[in-house]
């Protein structure tokens, strides 16, 4: 009788930790309208042209140009960009590459992806990818792991003939994410996301006149806002460990005695 | 997306945008900008080829003037613009005269579109090439004031004023004033024409378009004079040393320099206990370079130990190398102690140059500065030191299963215990 109100109970905690995992399980790419799309790209880390994850941006531009965007990237996402150079009708075998560095401008490494492809002669477009690392939301100072913050792409031609130079091309960009979720939930949280110039867009912010405003050298946040880096399914999985050892607990304690009262308990024990 | 599926922590989320709100309550507005108004100028060659009728049926000078038209018509407000030419009044022979020829066509500053388009209207192809001298002048033309400063050089032809090198021109004007950029269209496809306008642009961290037909013109122009108008953060200019000890002391913001192959340039930064550092830098190649290369920034204490330090490499074509690090300070034990200490930035880097290659200026440097709140350190590797996985499971299924039996057993013996008593 006290077992199964005692089992019933841990169900009902079960299914109420197990609540958010479940829902956490679905993949969360946040699709932003194509609407407002940047049609055009930046040429330095410091006119990066700001996208959000799931946005298609294009931008013309000539060969030889260095061409920069930069995105957000939340602790527990894996990025993945993917960029598309179309390239004049006439052209020499040409290399193009795709880059992607943090918000303290070091380079990222790509799992995979064909980060530097050549077109060849004639080729009317070329595909380049990049699948990052999961971002951490913490690090060693030492390390280089990606952290939530800026990133920024750099799109360009690294070998060409310099007959090539300068010629109309365009490019379409497109930086997706994967949600690993709890695998990937380390302890430790940075106090503000690694975006460049954060430590000044605060101070103007105390400062609060609101004459005196003033570019920023990065004002990319997700949709959604940073994550607290409080959650975790982490907590999910432990919260089961827990109620599944306690009903274990109880089983095995159940099997020790036996089942209902042992015969020989004299009367009135 | 993580509001919906994970309702604790949207309502932390909440929590912390409503104190936001209360705290920052300009943020949204001091987000926008009222910078100094960016400065472009126009520079066209009217020199005697630009007669020449070989784009789309008309002459170079005839685009020109078409695409002009059509980018003063769509110039964003706020963009002060100017246009010079260069070429376009001295008719004669005199190499001296000819290379002296260079005007200010539309002075730099609020558009007034009919009167600047009557003045593109009246040019002619005339004389010489003088790319050099021109860019010195717009230069000039453009100087004063915060905003961002921006050339546009449109030419079909390379410079007929030697031996005053237009590229090297432009690597001195780029390093006298902060944030000026030139772009350069040439409407030529030879090989001279295009190393010499590639050539400026690299020094300048500009692009560099070939031009064939009308529109690309016009879309190109109108590009880059938008590109003129985002707000862009201007870096403030400071002088790193050779040594920490004299070095500049920098705050949290955006800085240049210059630093010229194999020289070390040093900078001091405060950071509190509790605060956390964070510095980033990128060395451009604004010249010709030989193909492998790197950077390193060090942070190292006053008495010269390593603390943090960020290093990249590489090679082949690039127009920056750039790395970064961070330096979180402990927490110190005494609250009261909030004694800054002083943290020494050495940038160094290690391109280098065939030997006909001029060394000075040095190399554009670009540094930022970040000193934000310490990082929460990580007691454990998983966060919260919380499990995951069906080995946890397991784990502490089994546990609890053993802690079960053994309870029953314990209290089993003690019923036994109490029954023989």
């Amino acid at each position: 009788m006290r077992i199964t109100r005692v089992l019933s109970a841990a169900l009902l905690a079960v299914g109420v930790a197990a609540g958010p995992a479940v829902a956490d399980s679905s993949p969360s790419p946040s699709a932003s309208s194509d609407s407002d799309a940047p049609t055009q790209a930046g040429t330095s880390f410091r006119t990066a042209t700001e996208i959000d994850q799931g946005q298609q941006a294009t931008a013309s531009g000539s060969t030889g140009d260095y061409l920069y965007w930069s995105f957000p990237a939340d602790a527990g996402q894996r990025p993945d960009v993917r960029a598309t150079v179309k390239l004049p009708d006439s052209h020499a075998a040409q290399t193009w590459q795709l880059d992607v560095y943090d918000g303290l401008r070091r380079r990222q490494a790509c799992q995979y992806g064909a980060q530097t492809r050549t077109a060849a002669q004639g080729t009317a477009s070329v595909e380049l990818a990049c699948v990052m690392r999961t971002v951490r939301a913490w690090s060693e100072p030492w390390a280089n792991d990606p952290l939530p913050g800026t990133y920024y792409i750099r799109l360009t031609v690294v070998d060409l003939t310099s007959a090539d130079l300068g010629q109309p091309v365009s490019a379409e960009l497109k930086v997706g994410s994967k949600d690993i979720g709890g695998a990937a939930a380390v302890d430790g949280s940075l106090a503000k996301p690694l975006v460049p110039g954060i430590a000044v867009r605060s101070e103007s912010d105390e400062d609060s006149s609101s004459s005196t405003k003033s570019a920023v050298l990065s004002s990319i946040e997700p949709d959604d806002g940073w994550s607290s880096g409080w959650w975790t399914d982490r907590w999910v999985w432990t919260g089961i460990g827990g109620v599944l050892a306690a009903l274990a607990g109880i089983g095995g304690y159940a099997l020790t005695r036996g089942h209902g009262r042992p015969r020989r308990v004299p009367p009135g024990a | 997306m993580i509001r919906t599926q994970r309702p604790a922590a949207g309502v932390c989320a909440l929590l912390a945008a409503l104190a936001a709100g209360i705290a920052f309550p300009g943020q949204a507005v001091a987000d926008e900008t009222t910078q100094a108004a960016p400065k472009v100028e126009l520079v066209l060659d009217v020199s005697g080829s630009m007669r020449t009728a070989d784009i789309d049926g008309g002459t170079r000078m005839a685009a020109a003037k078409q695409a002009f038209n059509e980018v003063l018509d769509a110039t964003p407000e706020g963009v002060q613009l100017g246009i010079r030419t260069l070429g376009a009044d001295y008719r004669g022979n005199d190499r001296k005269e000819g290379c002296k020829d260079t005007a200010q066509l539309y002075p730099v500053g609020t558009l007034d579109r009919t009167e600047a388009k009557t003045a593109v209207a009246t040019l002619s192809p005339t004389g010489w090439t003088p790319i050099g001298p021109a860019l010195l002048k717009a230069a000039d033309d453009l100087q004063g004031g915060d905003g961002t400063r921006r050339i546009v050089l449109i030419s079909d032809g390379e410079d007929t004023c030697q031996p005053l090198d237009p590229c090297e021109v432009a690597r001195e004007i780029a390093a006298k004033g902060v944030g000026l950029t030139i772009d350069t269209l040439g409407l030529v496809p030879d090989a001279k024409t295009r190393d010499q306008l590639s050539c400026i642009a690299d020094a300048t961290g500009g692009t560099y378009t070939s031009v064939q037909h009308k529109e690309e013109l016009t879309d190109r122009v109108g590009q880059l004079v938008d590109r003129a108008a985002d707000p862009v953060v201007t870096p403030v200019a400071t002088e790193g040393t050779g040594q920490c000890s004299s070095a500049p002391a920098l705050k949290s913001g955006l800085y240049t320099d210059r630093e010229e192959f194999g020289q070390q340039r040093w900078y001091k930064v405060d950071v509190r206990p509790g605060q956390e550092l964070r510095a980033s830098v990128s060395v451009a190649a604004d010249r010709a370079v030989n193909s492998d290369y790197g950077v390193l920034l060090r942070a190292v204490t006053v008495h010269g130990r390593e603390i943090v330090r960020g290093e990249a490499s590489g090679l082949g074509r690039t127009d920056v190398i750039s790395t970064g690090l961070r330096y979180p300070k402990a927490e110190s034990d005494d609250d009261e102690d909030t004694t800054p200490e002083t943290v020494c930035l050495q940038v160094t880097n290690s391109f280098s140059a065939a030997a006909g290659v001029k060394t000075s200026p040095g190399l554009p440097v670009e540094l930022t500065v970040d000193v934000v709140d310490g990082p929460s350190q990580a007691s454990d590797v998983a966060s919260f030191g919380l499990g995951r996985g069906w080995w946890l499971l397991g784990a502490l299924v089994l546990t609890g299963f053993l802690a079960g039996l053994l309870w029953g057993w314990v209290s089993r013996w003690r019923v036994a215990v109490w029954r023989t008593n």
